[in-house]
C-alpha cells in the first residue's frame, strides 16, 4: 500500500470517527479499524510478509496511523460520553423551587412557661439553689396556718382559695394559692442551711384580663444563721439582671406586708414603654414583679426551727408575668389556650436550651 | 383608703409636695394607687366678673354679657337667669373641655351673636345637679384667679392601698403619723376636749354575753344628744366626703363617716325615738332577722354579735346598722354608739353574710381600743356644733380590752435581720414617732406598742417598722456567699428527666401546651376521674370544676379547638401533673401528646412529596418509645400489653409495661365514642407516659461500656412465617430472638402481608434475623442449625409455619 493510500485510509477513518453520533457507532468504527479483523490491524499483519527494506518505513507509517486513529477514538469517546452524561442529567432536572419538609425540629416548640422556668433554674442553680417541689392539692396548714395566716386572718380573703369537700377528719384540702407551702414542706424535711427555689402551678378563684384561675409562681427560700435583707436584695438584683439580660435593672423596694415575712417588701422594676414594647432597664416607669421578705419567726416556729438561731429570706414571683415582660407577650389567658398559632409564635425551639455560658436567650 | 391633701394637713404639718408625699407613702408601705388632682381638669377655668349685660337682640331668654376674665374682656352669650352685672362666676374659655356637657368649647355664633366661651353652672362642672343658674362666687374672689381654687377643688386626692396589718392607716391621722415618722413633717397635736353632759344618759347599755364570748364586745360607750336639727353637714365636710367617693347623707351620718375615715374609728348613730328600752349588745339568736342600712334583710345566728333593744335586733355590731333605727332629717334625738368589736367575730360575721362595710373593714383589722371614749367625744363635739342639741353624760359598759403586752426588744436585731447599721438614737427616734414606748437605756429595751397598732406584737415587728421608715433602698446589697468551687448539679433525677423528655418531644415536632389542671366533671369522668375528693367545692365555672385524671382531655380539646379554627393537622404535648386522688402521693407527672389530622414525625398536613399518614397508633407509639429511650430506659425490658383504658381504640392501642406491675405509659388511637362526646374529629392518636414510674437510668460512673465492633461480618437471614391473623408480631420477634441468644444480635420485621397467596385468617410476617459470629466465620451448617432453631422457636411460641 502506498503512502497516498495510507493517507486516504487515515482520512476515511478520522472522518468516520468524527461522524460517529453515539458510543455504539464509535465502537463500530473502532472495531472496523483497530479490531482483530480491522483494516489497520490487517495492515499490521501484512508487515511480516514484507521485505525488510520496506517493512521499516511501512511499519512506522502504519503505527502512526494506528496512534492517530486511537487518539481520535479516545477524544471522540470522551466527547460522546460527556454528551451522554449531560443529556441524562438534563433529563434528571428537578424543580428545586419545590418546598421541602424541614423535619420535626422546625415544628416543635417549648412553651414559654417551661422555657422561662429553665432560665430561672439556670440562674439560681448558679447561686447554689436547688429545686423543691410540692403538691397542688395542699393542706390548710401548709398553705395558710404554718405561714402565719391563722383561720381568721384577713389575708385569707385576699387569696380567693379553691377548696375541696371537707374530709371525714374535718380538714379541708385546697388548691395551693401560692408556692409558699413548699417552704413549709422543705423546712419540715430538711435542716438548714437551705437554698431552694420552687416553681409550680398555683390557683386562685379569679378570672379576668390579667388573672387566670391557674398560673405559675416561683418561690425562693434561703435559711441559715446569718442571711439578711441585704443578701435578699443582692440575690434579686443579680437575678433580674441575669434574667432580663441587661447590664443593669432599676429596682425599687417598697415596704409591704405578707403574714409569712417580716420585714416584707414588694419589688418594682423600672421600664420604658416604646410603642407596645416594654423595655426593662430603661425609662422611669415602675412595674411590680415580686413580693419578698425575711421569713417570719412564726413560720420558723411552725416548722420547729428556732428563730433565735435561724433566719433567712423568701420571695415569690409570677413566672407567667415575668415571661410576658421579657418576651413581650400581651395576654396571660393565651398561655393556657393551647392555640397552635400562639404556641408556635411565642414558643421556643427545643434546641434553645438556656445556659448561662451561652446567654439565656441566645 | 382615700384622703385629700388639705385633710392630711389637718393632721400633718408639712411643706412636702404632692409628689414627695406620694413617693414616701409608696416607699413606706402605704402604696399609692392613684393621685387625682381635680384642679387639673379645670386648669383653664378662671374666676370672671360680668361687667356688662344686655338682652340678646334675637332671643328673649338670652343675654349678651361682657365678661372680665382678668386678662381681657370677652363677649359671652348666656341663658342663665341669674347672670347680671357684678356677678363673679366661673368662666370656661374657648378650648376648655366642659365635663358636664361633654364638650370642648369653640368660638360660636348664637342666633347671630358671637360667643367666646361660657359662664358655667355647677352641673356643667359636675359639681352637683344644680342647673338653675350659673355659679355665683363670693365677691371677694379675685377676678382672673383659678376657678378650681375658688371652688375649693384645688385639693389633690390620694388613694392608697392599705395592707391588712395596718388598721391605723384606715384613718387619715394614722397616715399622717406614718409620714411624720418617715421624716415628712410633724404630726399635729389635736387634743380632744370632752363635751360636758348636761343630764344622765336615759338609754341603758347592756353587754349580755356568755362567758366564752365576752370578748365579742368588751366595751360599749354611748350617749344621747337631745333636740338636734339633722340638716346637711357643712360644705367643707361634704366636699371631703365627696372627694373620697362618699355620698353626703345628713349631718349625723356624715359625721360618723367622717370620723371613720379621719380617725379610723367607726361609730353608729341611732334615732333614739325609735329605740325601745335598753341597747343590748349580745349574741344573735336563731330566727332573728333585721333589715340593714343597705336595704337587705339578714338572718342572724348565735355566732354573731348583734346590737338589739328590748324589742328586736337593730344591727350587727361592727358590721352594719339597721334601717329602721337610722338617722334621717326628722331625727331630733340621737344616740351615739362607740364600741369595740372583736376582729375575728366581726370578720366571720361579715364573711358569713357577705357584707362589706367601712365599719367591718376597720373592726376586723382591729381599731384603736383606747379611742372608744375619745371617738364618742369627738362625735358629740361635731354633732353639737353642726346640729345643736344637748348631750347627756356618757355611759360606758364593760372596759377597754387589755393592750398588747410589752416585749423585750434588742436593737441589735435590726442589724442582724436587715444588714442596716443604724445608731440606736435613730432607732429610738423612729419608733417613738410611731407612738411606741421604749424603756431602758442599753440596747435591750422594753417596748410597748400603742393601742392603734395591734399588729405590733414582737421585736421583729419593730425591725419592720424601722426598715420601712428608713427605706429598703438604704439596705446595702450584700452578695450571698457562693458555694466553693464549680456549682454542683441541683436538679433531682425526676426533674432532669422531665426536662429531657420535654425537649425530646419538641424535637419530634410536638408543640408544648399548658392546659388547665381542672376539667368539666363529665369530661374528667370519661377519663376515669370523677372522684368526689377531686371536685372543687367552689369552682370558677363548671368548665373548671374537677381535677384532671390525665393530661389527655385537655390536649384533645385543645386539638379540637385548633381544628375548629382551621388548623386541621398538628401535634400537641404537655408535661405536667395529674391527680389520682387528693393526697400528695396521688399527684403524678405525665408526659402526654396528641397527634391530630395528618401528623407524623416527618411533619403534618399535605405535602407534594407524598401523603402524610393520618395520626395513628404508629406515630404515637414512636413518640412514646423515643421518649422512654431518651430517658435511658432499656427497650428490651419493654412489654406491650393490649390493655389500654377505655378511651382508646381497643384494637389500636396498648399499654407499655415494665414487668406485670409497672405501667410506664399508654398509646394508641383514641376511641371514636370519646372523640364524638368531646366533639372532636378523628383522626386523633395519643400517648401518655407516667414519668414517676420510669426507673432511673442505671449509671455506674460516666464511662460507657466498651464498644464491641467485631471484624467478622454479620450474617443476615430472612424468614417468612405464615401465622394466624391475630398473632402479634412482637411475639414472633421475641421467639426468634430467643432461639440463640449468643448468635442472634437483632431481629427486624420487614414485611407484613395479607391477601393474595395468604390463606383467609392468616398473615405473612417476614423477619430478618441478624447473626453475629464472635470467634470465627460461621459455616453453612452452623447457619442452617440456627435457622432451624428460629423456625422451631417461632412455631412453638405462635404456631407460625415457614412459608413454602
Amino acid at each position: 500500500m502506498s503512502a497516498p493510500e495510507l493517507d486516504s485510509l487515515r482520512a476515511e477513518l478520522l472522518a468516520a470517527i468524527a461522524g460517529a453520533c453515539d458510543l455504539g457507532a464509535l465502537e463500530d468504527v473502532r472495531v472496523g479499524a483497530l479490531g482483530k479483523k480491522g483494516r489497520v490491524s490487517a495492515l499490521m499483519q501484512r508487515l511480516g510478509s514484507m521485505p525488510p527494506e520496506e517493512r521499516r518505513d511501512f511499519g512506522q507509517a502504519v503505527n502512526a496511523l494506528k496512534t492517530a486513529v486511537a487518539e481520535a477514538l479516545e477524544v471522540k469517546q470522551q466527547e460522546l460520553a460527556s454528551a451522554a452524561t449531560a443529556e441524562r442529567l438534563a433529563d434528571e432536572t428537578a424543580d428545586v423551587t419545590l418546598p421541602v419538609r424541614e423535619g420535626p425540629l422546625a415544628e416543635g416548640r417549648i412553651h414559654p412557661v417551661s422555657q422561662v422556668t429553665d432560665e430561672i433554674t439556670e440562674i439560681f442553680a448558679d447561686m447554689g439553689f436547688s429545686i423543691a417541689e410540692g403538691p397542688d392539692i395542699e393542706t390548710d396548714f401548709n398553705n395558710f396556718t404554718a405561714l402565719n395566716i391563722p383561720p381568721e386572718h384577713p389575708a385569707r380573703q385576699d387569696h380567693d382559695t379553691f377548696y375541696f369537700a371537707e374530709k371525714p377528719d374535718g380538714t379541708r384540702p385546697l388548691l395551693r394559692t401560692h408556692t409558699s407551702p413548699v417552704q413549709i414542706r422543705t423546712m419540715l424535711k430538711e435542716k438548714p442551711p437551705l437554698r431552694i427555689i420552687a416553681p409550680g402551678r398555683v390557683y386562685r378563684c379569679d378570672s379576668d384580663q390579667t388573672h387566670t384561675p391557674m398560673f405559675h409562681q416561683i418561690e425562693g427560700l434561703v435559711i441559715d444563721e446569718d442571711t439578711h435583707l441585704g443578701h435578699l436584695k443582692w440575690v434579686l438584683q443579680e437575678f433580674c439582671r441575669a434574667f432580663f439580660e441587661v447590664p443593669e435593672v432599676k429596682m425599687r423596694f417598697r415596704a409591704s406586708h405578707f403574714p409569712f415575712t417580716e420585714p416584707s417588701m414588694e419589688v418594682d422594676i423600672g421600664y420604658a414603654k416604646v410603642g407596645d414594647e416594654i423595655r426593662i432597664g430603661e425609662g422611669d416607669r415602675w412595674l411590680e414583679i415580686l413580693g419578698c421578705g425575711m421569713v417570719h419567726p412564726n413560720v420558723l416556729k411552725a416548722v420547729q426551727l428556732d428563730p433565735k438561731k435561724y433566719q433567712g429570706f423568701a420571695f415569690g414571683l409570677g413566672i407567667d408575668r415575668i415571661a410576658m415582660l421579657k418576651y413581650g407577650m400581651p395576654d396571660l389567658r393565651a398561655f393556657f389556650s393551647g392555640d397552635l398559632r400562639w404556641l408556635k409564635h411565642y414558643g421556643f425551639s427545643p434546641l434553645a436550651v438556656p445556659t448561662l455560658a451561652a446567654g439565656l436567650s441566645r | 383608703m382615700k384622703f385629700t391633701l388639705s385633710w392630711l394637713k389637718e393632721h400633718l404639718d408639712t411643706e412636702a409636695s404632692v409628689d414627695e408625699i406620694a413617693d414616701t407613702l409608696t416607699r413606706i408601705g402605704l402604696e399609692i394607687e392613684d393621685v387625682f388632682d381635680p384642679a387639673t381638669a379645670l386648669k383653664t377655668f378662671r374666676v370672671a366678673e360680668v361687667v356688662n349685660a344686655k338682652k340678646h337682640p334675637d332671643a328673649d331668654k338670652l343675654q349678651v354679657l361682657e365678661v372680665d376674665t382678668g386678662k381681657e374682656r370677652l363677649q359671652v352669650v348666656c341663658g342663665a337667669p341669674n347672670a347680671r352685672v357684678g356677678l363673679r362666676g366661673v368662666f370656661a374659655p374657648v378650648g376648655a373641655y366642659v365635663p358636664g356637657i361633654d364638650l370642648t368649647l369653640t368660638k360660636v355664633k348664637i342666633r347671630g351673636v358671637e360667643s367666646n366661651g361660657m359662664m358655667a353652672s355647677e352641673r356643667e362642672l359636675e359639681l352637683s345637679d344644680e342647673h338653675s343658674g350659673i355659679i355665683e362666687l363670693s365677691s371677694k374672689t379675685k377676678v382672673g384667679s383659678s376657678a378650681a381654687k375658688a371652688l375649693g377643688l384645688d385639693d389633690p386626692v390620694f388613694a392608697i392601698a392599705i395592707t391588712p396589718n395596718r388598721p391605723d392607716c384606715l384613718g387619715v391621722r394614722g397616715v399622717a403619723r406614718d409620714l411624720a415618722a418617715a421624716g415628712l413633717g410633724k404630726l399635729k397635736k389635736l387634743p380632744g376636749k370632752p363635751v360636758k353632759g348636761g343630764f344622765d344618759n336615759p338609754v341603758a347599755i347592756k353587754l349580755e354575753f356568755p362567758k366564752e364570748a365576752k370578748d365579742a364586745c368588751p366595751i360599749f360607750a354611748g350617749r344621747l344628744v337631745r333636740d338636734v336639727t339633722n340638716a346637711k353637714s357643712p360644705d367643707w365636710l361634704q366636699r371631703r366626703l365627696k372627694a373620697i367617693g362618699l355620698r353626703p347623707i345628713n349631718a349625723l351620718v356624715d359625721i360618723t363617716n367622717y370620723i371613720s375615715f379621719d380617725r379610723g374609728r367607726p361609730l353608729h348613730v341611732y334615732d333614739a325615738d325609735k329605740l325601745s328600752g335598753a341597747i343590748r349588745a349580745r349574741l344573735g339568736k336563731k330566727g332573728e332577722k333585721f333589715v340593714a342600712l343597705d336595704g337587705k334583710a339578714y338572718a342572724v345566728d348565735e355566732t354573731m354579735c348583734v346590737i338589739a333593744d328590748d324589742a328586736r335586733v337593730l344591727g350587727l355590731g361592727g358590721v352594719i346598722g339597721g334601717e329602721d333605727t337610722g338617722c334621717t332629717e326628722e331625727t331630733t334625738n340621737v344616740f351615739i354608739e362607740s364600741a369595740y368589736f372583736d376582729p375575728k367575730r366581726t370578720a366571720q360575721t361579715g364573711r358569713t353574710l357577705n357584707i362589706q362595710s367601712d365599719a367591718r373593714f376597720r373592726f376586723e383589722r382591729g381599731v384603736d381600743s383606747e379611742f372608744v371614749e375619745p371617738g364618742l367625744e369627738l362625735a358629740t363635739h361635731m354633732v353639737t356644733e353642726f346640729c345643736g342639741g344637748a348631750p347627756s353624760k356618757i355611759t360606758i359598759a364593760g372596759k377597754t380590752p387589755k393592750p398588747t403586752s410589752a416585749f423585750k426588744f434588742d436593737m441589735a436585731l435590726i442589724g442582724r435581720l436587715s444588714g442596716l447599721s443604724l445608731p440606736y438614737s435613730e432607732i429610738r427616734r423612729r419608733l417613738t414617732a410611731l407612738g411606741i414606748t421604749l424603756e431602758g437605756k442599753a440596747n435591750v429595751l422594753k417596748a410597748s406598742p400603742p393601742p392603734w397598732r395591734p399588729d405590733i406584737t414582737g421585736a421583729v415587728d419593730l425591725v419592720e417598722e424601722v426598715v420601712r421608715l428608713i427605706g429598703v433602698d438604704h439596705v446595702p446589697a450584700t452578695p450571698l456567699a457562693r458555694m466553693a468551687g464549680v456549682a454542683a448539679p441541683v436538679l433531682t433525677g425526676l426533674q432532669a428527666r422531665q426536662k429531657r423528655v420535654r425537649r425530646l418531644l419538641a424535637t419530634r415536632g410536638l408543640v408544648e401546651a399548658v392546659t388547665w389542671s381542672f376539667l368539666p366533671l363529665d369530661v374528667a369522668k370519661l377519663f376515669g376521674g370523677d372522684q368526689p375528693e377531686l371536685t372543687l367545692a367552689n369552682p370558677i365555672s363548671t368548665e373548671l370544676s374537677q381535677m384532671r385524671p390525665s393530661l389527655l382531655p385537655g390536649l384533645i380539646t385543645a386539638a379540637k379547638r385548633n381544628r375548629d379554627r382551621g388548623f386541621s393537622d398538628g401535634a400537641l404535648f404537655e408535661l405536667g401533673q395529674a391527680y389520682r386522688g387528693a393526697e400528695p402521693t396521688d399527684q403524678y407527672v405525665a408526659a402526654s401528646g396528641v397527634r391530630f389530622g395528618n401528623s407524623a414525625l416527618d411533619g403534618a398536613g399535605r405535602h407534594w412529596s407524598g401523603e402524610t399518614p393520618a395520626a395513628d397508633w404508629t406515630a404515637v407509639k414512636a413518640d412514646a418509645v423515643a421518649a422512654l429511650a431518651a430517658l435511658g430506659f432499656d427497650q428490651s425490658k419493654l412489654m406491650i400489653a393490649r390493655e389500654a383504658p377505655a378511651w382508646f381504640h381497643p384494637g389500636r392501642s396498648a399499654v407499655l409495661k415494665l414487668g406485670p406491675k409497672v405501667t410506664l405509659g399508654v398509646f394508641g388511637e383514641l376511641h371514636p365514642d370519646i372523640l364524638a362526646t368531646l366533639e372532636a374529629d378523628a383522626p386523633m392518636a395519643a400517648f401518655e407516659l407516667f414519668l414517676d414510674n420510669v426507673p432511673p437510668a442505671k449509671s455506674k460512673g460516666t464511662a460507657k461500656s466498651a464498644l464491641e465492633a467485631l471484624d467478622l461480618q454479620p450474617v443476615r437471614r430472612d424468614f417468612a412465617f405464615l401465622v394466624d391473623g391475630d398473632v402479634d408480631a412482637g411475639n414472633v420477634v421475641r421467639a426468634a430472638a430467643s432461639a440463640d441468644r449468643s448468635l442472634i444480635s437483632a431481629v427486624g420485621v420487614f414485611d407484613v402481608f395479607t391477601g393474595k397467596g395468604v390463606p383467609e385468617g392468616k398473615k405473612s410476617l417476614a423477619i430478618e434475623v441478624t447473626l453475629q459470629p464472635r470467634n470465627k466465620t460461621l459455616t453453612d451448617a452452623e447457619i442452617d442449625a440456627v435457622a432451624e432453631k428460629v423456625v422451631a422457636a417461632v412455631a412453638k411460641a405462635t404456631g407460625g409455619k415457614l412459608r413454602g
